[in-house]
């Protein structure tokens, strides 16, 4: 069967969860090589060969943390003239996207971005893809070269299925270019505990409804009761109330969990951008009239302040 | 020394219209209105500013797209930029990102370049991958998805917030620049702006003149191919209940039955 590429999104060995929802669909088109780069990249063996890598080939060097982008791209061109894959497989973060785009570009192949989904098919993997605001499902295909794929995160479940997951060390020569630009400081974020937005399996959101940076409290209680990451509609972080990282929308990140929960979203086509493929969805607003109710699954209309308390005291006496 | 700026802007659907596709599987944009995508208003707001703060600049804005496209062209000019290159062709029709890419990098070298300045994103693809290519293509650094950056002596320098770190970024010009909306709000043309526009000088170039041959472009030199899309199905309508104090419980209810509790 036929090798496929996968990078590996992980911080100091820590895989991130999109990287194994990729394996699973790495395994429908051939036998997952995954490639973990940086520092840690040995320690992500384990997990990955829980989840069906049959290799695991690792490279770490200062380059891939003092330099943007291009160190990887190097790296992940190496992978690919060592093994000839039948596809490249990305997670959709926005570097995922850049790598996935120059290694392309390089190899003269074909680009997805964001799929949604994977099959196999007789010219190649097939990609769907969500567009418009989710208003249509496109399939498309890689027509040249090594089919370039980026996927998104919650596009497929977990499913270990232990392999090998040998390890081999990577030999990458950096190019001239791959030193251009520079990362002169990096300061982590700072952790909330709570699931990162892109990845999480629930997000709650507050919009301008919620009325104020201080009550956003009530949207985050309701979001640790679930285990839910918070999202922000824009005119909630314009505002001043939430961070712009947990802004979701065509502006902020666009999240596709199996429960989204918009509370005082009114749903303008912007924040349907980035949450339209959401598997369930749940809004409470006080306007019966808000577009936000022609997307939802179950919808309250009601005062958020008296809703989302009672449902979270619900959440909790339930889980108790 | 002049700082020589290129801003590529893009002509896109109104998202609040009906977008949606022609038979052959491109972007239906007879239907529906287009505008100056709204990302890139903040590349041409930053390109502004760092203009503003640089002894002598200036900013070409340039686009690729059929002819209504130069009304993007236009409003870049009103906002403040000094001239615009529209390369437009037949033979673009249905052109990838791929190809995309290789017509704007042809056009940035023939009209000249220190620095590039994207959006993050547009707003109809949304796929977030142009700055990178330019950058691959053209050679020089990328410093993309910036939510602060300034220009001094040769150096771009910039913030990137990613999902896990918020990174410093510094690269020497020439180099391709993206910025998000977080980078500062767009200004609005003036009326003095909007008449200015009308005066600036608006090139139009085609393949022949970008020396590029007409099957590495549009859907015949797309690399990849859309085999179908489908309208999503309306949603079922949903339930939806009004709270008389019971509304919290009622919702606590459906998510047991849908088992997220």
């Amino acid at each position: 069967m036929a090798e496929v590429l996968v990078y590996v999104d992980h911080v100091d060995g820590a895989v991130r969860k999109p990287t194994l929802e990729l394996l699973t669909l790495a395994r429908r088109v051939g036998e997952p090589v995954a490639v973990a780069l940086g520092a840690g990249a040995e320690a992500t063996a384990a997990v990955l060969a829980e989840h069906g890598a049959v290799k695991v080939l690792t490279a770490d060097a200062p380059e891939f943390a003092d330099y943007l982008v291009v160190p990887k791209v190097d790296a992940l061109q190496a992978a690919h003239e060592q093994v000839s894959p039948a596809a490249v497989l990305v997670p959709s973060s926005a570097e995922g996207k850049e790598i996935a785009a120059r290694l392309a570009l390089r190899l003269g192949s074909g680009l997805i971005t964001d799929a949604t989904d994977l099959e196999p098919g007789d010219d190649g993997p097939v990609a769907t893809q969500s567009v418009f605001a989710a208003a249509y499902t496109t399939k498309s295909r890689i027509s040249r070269g090594t089919p370039v794929i980026t996927v998104k995160p919650n596009s497929a479940a977990v499913e270990p299925a232990p392999a090998a997951g040998a390890t081999e060390s990577l030999s990458v020569t950096f190019g001239e270019k791959s030193t251009g630009t520079k990362v002169t400081a990096r300061t982590p974020r700072e952790s909330t505990g709570r699931p990162e937005l892109t990845e999480a399996a629930i997000v709650v959101s507050g919009g301008r409804g919620v009325n104020g940076a201080e009550n956003f409290s009530v949207i985050e209680a309701l979001a640790d009761s679930l285990g839910a990451a918070v999202g922000a509609s824009r005119a909630a972080v314009d505002a001043g109330w939430y961070p712009h990282a947990n802004q979701v929308g065509q502006t902020g990140k666009s999240v596709s969990p199996q429960l989204y929960i918009a509370s005082g979203i009114s749903g303008a086509i912007q924040h349907r951008a980035g949450m339209q493929t959401s598997k369930t969805i749940v809004a409470v607003n006080k306007d019966a009239e808000a577009p936000i109710f022609e997307l939802v699954d179950y919808g309250v209309v009601g005062d958020l302040f008296d809703v989302v308390p009672q449902l979270t005291e619900e959440v909790n006496t339930r889980k108790g | 020394m002049s700082l020589r700026i290129v801003v590529c802007v893009k002509y896109v659907p109104d998202a609040t219209g009906d977008r949606h596709f022609a038979d052959d599987l491109t972007v239906d944009r007879d239907d529906v209105d287009g505008l100056l995508s709204e990302l890139d208003e903040y590349a041409v707001e930053q390109a502004l500013q760092i203009a503003d703060e640089a002894d002598d600049a200036e900013i070409t804005v340039l686009t690729v797209g059929p002819e209504d496209a130069k009304d993007a062209l236009r409003k870049a000019l009103s906002m403040g930029a000094d001239k615009a290159v529209h390369v437009e062709d037949d033979d673009l029709h249905g052109t990838d990102v791929m190809g995309s890419s290789l017509v704007l990098a042809k056009a940035i070298e023939k009209t000249g370049y220190d620095l590039v300045v994207c959006g993050m994103a547009s707003t109809d693809g949304t796929m977030g991958v142009l700055p990178a290519l330019l950058s691959e293509r053209l050679g020089v650094p990328q410093v993309t998805l910036l939510s602060e950056v300034s220009v001094e002596a040769g150096v771009v320098k910039g913030r990137r917030d990613g999902d896990a770190a918020s990174e410093a970024l510094e690269a020497a010009l020439p180099a391709v620049v993206s910025v998000t909306d977080q980078s500062g709000e767009a200004r609005y043309p003036s009326f003095k702006g909007i008449m200015a526009a009308k005066k600036k000088p608006v090139e139009s170039w085609d393949l022949e003149d970008l020396e590029i041959e007409a099957g590495e472009v549009g859907l015949e030199g797309a690399w990849t191919k859309v085999d179908s899309a489908t309208e999503r199905p309306a949603r079922s309508a949903g339930t939806i209940v009004k709270d008389e104090g019971e509304g919290g419980r009622q919702l606590a209810e459906f998510l047991a039955g849908q088992k997220f509790i």
